[in-house]
Order: structure tokens, then sequence, then C-alpha cells
């Protein structure tokens, strides 16, 4: 069928859309952080330099240690969730049972209501066991918004697969770990990445969670990016944005390419 | 098979949201408050403050939402076509997705600061003499700059769940509609629309809700006052004198009872909209 001239601009402009989206806030950053005395009303840095470079890959700038600490808390956050999430949403997708929709409902709470409220009060409960201001309190505090997320997200994976698959290997002799490696797995292997990965990126992106609960004491990247948001270097803050950005676009792209490698 | 998930959101969610409770009735050790009392939430009803932080919050959550659902669907619509024949479109939407929302605050500020690139293009053209006769977009009275970098984030995770519904929809519909003799907008209205609602209504829904009591974006971009909710129990959180506190949590609680009233109501709405008998979510 030819197609009417209006579809082909509606889709030229669409494409000129995506890559705008895309392209202009990189390309922003990218020469903010590269231009030295862009002052008003230049249009154009007068010249180019690495000196916001340097000093984010500095000592005094901190940011190597806070990238660890980003990159720790989210790993061990994605892990857990997913973890946590795998039991759960195999028995809300394949089984029937009272307070199915209950328990449907506590899982779309903390998504659809603002996780500061329950931040608050976990904060308090943590002051009492001492998890303020430490590693494993601020990852557990991330839990509170990954973990349904990765729930609701693969239980939609596993109501895609019969439950009857998992009985005829058994049946035919396979042991659990074998059922889970050769039927369950392949078959739920891309909606475990997209949770996956939805879980490291909300964990990755968290501030006002960590800093309540960190106390400001757990550096995590976008506390040190906001530090210098605030204290007024934008060409530090561009570069450092854009070190921020790095690994949550590695893992969106490499989640998107592997999704298209399965279908 | 529950029990890992429910002791995560019994324990954090619950728990969490029942000693917020707890702290904003009363109960909150730090200043010896040991007795219940609503004095916290009558003093929110009393704080014009309040009213100014809630209205905005409503009206820049609303207008980000509406706007992102529309260009998020105008965009997936656009995007279809291509979509089936290029896997590299699907992976240019993953980006303003993944770009966490301080960068995309702070890649916006160069460009509608009143020293960013707008204005000095603006200057060049000899339409300001200064900064300052720049329109405020940041920290401005009408948070066009909070909408703005919203709509940039928003509109491609609508369009990607929109697109996931179109891929599996095919055009079947559509086409068996144009054999019928519909035309193109009433092939939109009638088969196109209802059928890509259900994607619509969901990711609005979770663009709402996220919006409504997001913290990030309109602390940079936004005023200190009237600040969105978050901000402003942020602020107060904060604050040094700690009696300030137990009134922040009160304000959280109101926020968080807020956006799930709103959430039922949306859901209840747009499902007597498209007809369907329960509402439905993801």
């Amino acid at each position: 069928m030819k197609k009417p001239t209006t579809t082909k601009v509606a889709e030229a402009l669409a494409v000129i859309a995506v890559v705008g989206l895309a392209a202009i806030p990189l390309a922003l950053l990218a020469s903010r952080s590269l231009a030295q005395s862009w002052y008003w009303p230049r249009l154009a840095p007068p010249s180019w330099s690495l000196r916001a470079w340097r000093y984010v890959f500095s000592p005094t700038a901190e940011v190597l240690p806070s990238l660890a600490a980003s990159l720790s808390v989210a790993l061990a956050v994605t892990l857990s969730a997913v973890i946590v999430a795998l039991p759960a949403s195999r028995a809300l997708a394949w089984q029937e049972f009272r307070g199915k929709r209950a328990v449907i409902f506590a899982l779309l709470a903390p998504v659809l209501t603002p996780p500061l409220a329950a931040t608050m009060g976990v904060h308090s409960l943590f002051l009492r066991y001492g998890l303020t201001d430490t590693w494993v309190g601020v990852a557990l505090s991330h839990l509170i918004s990954t973990v349904p997320y990765a729930t609701l997200m693969l239980t939609g994976s596993f109501s895609r697969l019969d439950p009857d698959y998992e009985a005829q290997a058994r049946t035919l002799g396979a042991k659990a770990i074998d059922v889970w490696r050769n039927v369950t797995f392949p078959a739920i292997a891309p909606g475990l990445a997209v949770a996956a990965s939805f879980a490291f990126l909300i964990s990755w992106s968290q501030y006002l969670t960590t800093l309540l609960v960190g106390g400001g004491r757990v550096r995590t990247l976008p506390l040190t990016l906001v530090a210098f948001q605030r204290g007024g270097d934008e060409a530090i803050a561009a570069a450092l944005s854009l070190v921020f950005l790095a690994p949550a676009a590695a893992v969106a792209f490499s989640v998107a390419r592997f999704l298209k490698e399965n279908q | 098979m529950l029990a890992p998930a429910l002791v995560v959101i019994g324990v954090l969610f619950a728990g969490g949201l029942a000693l917020a409770g707890a702290q904003s009735l009363g109960y909150f050790a730090p200043t010896g408050e040991n007795a219940l009392t609503l004095r916290h939430y009558v003093s929110l009803g009393d704080d014009p403050e309040v009213y100014a932080s809630l209205w905005l919050t409503l009206k820049l959550a609303t207008a980000s939402t509406v706007i992102s659902a529309a260009a998020g669907l105008a965009l997936a619509l656009g995007l279809r076509g291509v979509a089936r024949r290029s896997r590299a479109i699907s992976l240019l939407l993953q980006l303003p997705l993944s770009l966490p929302h301080l960068a995309m605050a702070g890649a916006l500020i160069t460009v509608i600061a009143p020293s960013g690139l707008l204005a000095r293009v603006a200057y060049a053209l000899g339409f300001i003499q200064q900064p300052a006769d720049f329109p405020a977009l940041i920290n401005d009275r009408f948070g066009a700059g909070i909408v703005l970098s919203y709509v940039l984030k928003e509109a491609p995770f609508v369009a990607l769940m929109t697109l996931a519904l179109l891929a599996r929809l095919g055009d079947e519909y559509e086409q068996a509609a144009r054999t019928l003799g519909a035309s193109a907008w009433q092939r939109f209205r009638h088969v196109t629309l209802p059928l890509l609602a259900p994607a619509v209504v969901s990711s609005s829904l979770m663009v709402f809700a996220f919006i409504f009591g997001a913290f990030e974006t309109p602390f940079i971009l936004g005023r200190p006052f009237p600040a969105m909710l978050s901000v402003m129990a942020q602020q107060r959180y904060l604050d040094v004198n700690l009696a300030a506190r137990p009134g922040a949590i009160a304000l959280m609680v109101v926020s968080a009872l807020l956006t799930a009233a709103l959430a039922w109501a949306y859901l209840r709405l747009t499902s007597r909209l498209i007809g369907l008998e329960r509402p439905f979510i993801l």
C-alpha cells in the first residue's frame, strides 16, 4: 500500500523528535563540560578545556568514591530486589489464593504514592537500630521502591509462561535446578532483564532517600552532583552529570539490545 | 513464596508509613511528644504556604502529565512504522528514559536560564539587551522549567509503553476499519485511540503519581516558595528546629493519601470512559 504524504511527514517529525530528545541533552552537557570562559553573550565558547574533567577525576573532587558507593548500592539493591521479587511474582502469576488482590494492592501502593512519607518513617525506625548513616540502611531504603516494580514486571513475564512447562520437565525427571536453568530462566530472561534494569535505574537515581537515610554520610553520585550543581560551577556539574548518566544509559542500552536479540 | 516480598513491603513501606503516621499524630520521641494529637494537621490547615504548595503541585503534575501523555502518544503513532523497520528507534528512546532527572535539569539550565543559550540567541537577534530581559523559565512563577523537564523525560516513557502495545496489536483493526470506509479521523478516534487507551492510561497514571511526589526536578528548577510538596516537606524535615519535623511528616502523609485518592479517581474515571468493568493497571 502506498503511504500518504502526511504519514511520511509525521514519521519524519517523530524521528527528528526522538533523535533530538536523545542527542540534545548529551550535546549540551558535553559542550558545557568542555567549554572555557563561555560567558554571556557568547553563542559559542571562545576555547575548550579539559579542566572540569580533570577536576572530576582528581582525588579532591571525591567523585570516584561516590561512583563506587552508587554502584555498590545499586548493584546490591538490584540483586536483592530481583531475588525477593522472583518467588513472589511466580506465586502471583500462577497461583490463586485468598487475599491475592490485597497483595497486588500492597505492591501497587508504593509505586503510586510518594515514597517520601514511608522514607521518613523508615528514617526513625533505622535511627532506633543504628542503620542511619550506613550503607546497609541506604540499600534497604532503596528496596521500598524497587521491590514493587520488580515484582509487578516479573509477574507479567511469569503469566505469559505456561506453568505446565515446568511440570512437564519435572515429569521427565529434571531436577529443580535443571528446570530453572533450562525451562523457567530462558522463558523469563527478557522480563528479568527489564526488571533488573528498572531496579538499577531507580536505585541509581535516588537522591532524597539517600540523603535522609544516609544522613549525607553515604555519598552516592547524586548527592555529589547536587553539591556541584548548587555550588555553581556549571562545567564541573555538566561533566559530573555525564559521569552520572553513563552507567544508567549503558544498562538501559544493553537491556534493550538483549530484548531485541531475544525476540 | 510471597513472604520475602511481603516482609520488605510490610516492614519498610507499611511500617514506614505507619511510623510516619504515628510521628505526625503526636508520637515524636525527639521532642518528647507522647500523646495523640491532631495539632500538626490542624496547623497545616492554617498554613497558607501549604495551600500554595498543594495548588502548585497539582497544577504542575497535571500539566506535565497531560502534555507528556499527548506528546508520547503522538510520538508513538508517528514512530510505529519506523519502529517496525528499525531497532535503533527504541534504543534511542531509552536514552531520555535513563537520563537521571538531575542531569536533565542540569542540561535544561544551560538552555533556558536567563544567561542560557536561548537568551543568547535572543540577544544576538536583538530581542533582548541583557539576561534580565529574558522571560524567567527556571525558578519562575509558573514552573515552566519543571514542566518542560518532566515532559522531555516522560513523553518518551509514554511513547515506549504505547509502542509496546502497538507492536502486540498489529494494524488489522485499522485495516478493517479502512476497508469499511472509515476516514482517517474516524479510524483514529474510534479504533486506534480506544485500543491504545490502556497503555496511555496506565503510563500517564505512573507519570502523575511520580511527579506529584518527586523532589529532584523542582528542587533544582523550582522556587523555594511556593515549592512543590516534597520540596517543602524536605525543607521542614531538615530544619535545624526538630519541632518542625512532625509537621513535615504530616505534610507527606497528606501528600501520600492525596496521591492514592487521585490515582483511584483517575482509574475509576478512565475505566468508565473506556468502558471497562473494573479499573485496570499495568
